[in-house]
């Protein structure tokens, strides 16, 4: 029950408390660059969170199964983007064999993934939490890969209205958007309290 | 001859001002926003924050320009991340070393440099076709660049949100701090009002 309830509030607090997009700032450059659409934004956020489970539990496991029985801590980085890059790989081929037409309108944004800050980012707060349990580690990915989805759908919502509406000349595209941001940022901060 | 060297001294300059404010990564390009967001609540960590940068910029972009002809098309990325994670735990180490305080108030926005756009960008676009030389000179660009935008933003933020600049106080007794500023709603907003501010700038001139 104990494990349960712990698994349980740290999805939420990933999801909606700690959101990597809201609170620290992960993630922002697919964030601005992909949230034109929602069918887009919706895609990118489904390739985010698969990549973000696979590498945040492997990265785990090659921490704590490898490098920190060896004195090899010092690769921790290192090793952290091979990983990522592989998974990303992955589901690069994935997407290209059985969603050619996805695939050509993400461009340049799928391989990107890589250097996503939000995946490595995760990996190394789990490593900075000193998340002890592997089924905690893969909670805590699938979560903030859900926050992600969450967070570019929510943008990409908004500014699908935002084209109607009258913007400041100087203002248009990034700056509104950071702007936008700012104000969702606030709203997410509501949340706060939920859980100590 | 001295044409010759002439030209290329021109292209020195035109690269290194490129950096500074037509290409300027943060402002112009919308790249390294993350970091840009996310250690700009003071200037003391921001500056940190824009000094490693450089010094990894700097690094990584000799050596891909070094290995720039024995790249292969398909593997490149990978070869640029593996360089940059190299130097990121380089500059890591050193700041847990040196810098204790500033190293674990930045936390893990020191190894996400391996993940910043400008670096990945610079060694594409630049260091892997072109010279030593001028590879470096850009580095130095864009890293400066990058810097003093982290400078101006973490300025504004750390002046609104406590009064202080670099902990020196400077505002009068009667200003009343914006707790805000200091939170990722300061950070997103400023940073859009200023990109709003640099686009009409821009506009004007041309």
């Amino acid at each position: 029950m104990s494990t349960l309830n712990t698994l349980l509030l740290g999805f939420i607090s990933i999801v909606l408390i700690n959101n990597l997009v809201f609170t620290k700032f992960l993630g922002i450059c697919p964030y601005l660059g992909v949230s034109g659409r929602i069918d887009m934004a919706f895609g990118m956020g489904m390739a985010v969170t698969f990549v973000v489970t696979l590498s945040g539990t492997l990265t785990w496991m090659i921490d704590h199964w490898i490098l920190m029985d060896t004195p090899l801590e010092v690769t921790r980085y290192v090793c952290f983007i091979l990983v990522i890059a592989g998974a990303v790989q992955l589901v690069e081929m994935y997407v290209r064999k059985f969603f050619p037409s996805l695939y050509d309108s993400f461009g340049i944004f799928l391989p990107l993934i890589t250097t996503n800050c939000a995946i490595l980012g995760l990996c190394l707060f789990i490593n900075l939490w000193g998340i002890d349990n592997l089924l905690e580690a893969v909670v805590l990915s699938f979560g903030a890969g859900i926050g992600f989805t969450m967070a570019i759908c929510i943008m990409a919502g908004i500014r699908e209205n935002l084209n109607m509406a009258d913007v400041p000349e100087s203002l248009k595209g990034a700056p509104i958007t950071l702007i936008t941001a700012g104000l969702l940022t606030l709203a997410f901060m509501g949340f706060a309290g939920m859980i100590r | 001859m001295t044409q010759n060297s002439e030209s290329t001294a021109g292209i020195y300059k035109e690269t290194l001002l490129a950096g500074l404010w037509r290409e300027n990564p943060v402002f112009r390009l919308l790249l390294g926003m993350c970091p840009t967001l996310a250690v700009t609540a003071a200037v003391k960590p921001a500056l940190t924050m824009g000094l490693s940068v450089i010094f990894v910029l700097v690094c990584s972009n000799i050596v891909v320009s070094l290995m720039r002809n024995l790249l292969k098309p398909h593997l490149r990325i990978l070869m640029f991340t593996l360089t940059i994670a190299t130097f990121v735990t380089i500059a890591d180490l050193f700041l847990r070393a040196f810098q204790p305080v500033m190293s674990e108030r930045l936390g893990p926005y020191v190894p996400l440099i391996i993940v910043n756009c400008i670096i990945i960008c610079r060694a594409e676009a630049c260091a892997s076709k072109n010279n030593l030389v001028i590879s470096v000179i850009d580095a130095v660009g864009m890293g400066v660049g990058f810097t003093l935008t982290l400078c101006v933003l973490s300025g504004i933020r750390e002046l609104l949100s406590t009064g202080m600049i670099f902990e020196a106080k400077v505002m009068p007794d009667w200003f009343v701090p914006w707790a805000a500023m200091s939170m990722p709603v300061g950070a997103f907003i400023t940073l859009g009002l200023l990109l709003g501010l640099v686009n009409k700038l821009t506009k004007g001139k041309s």
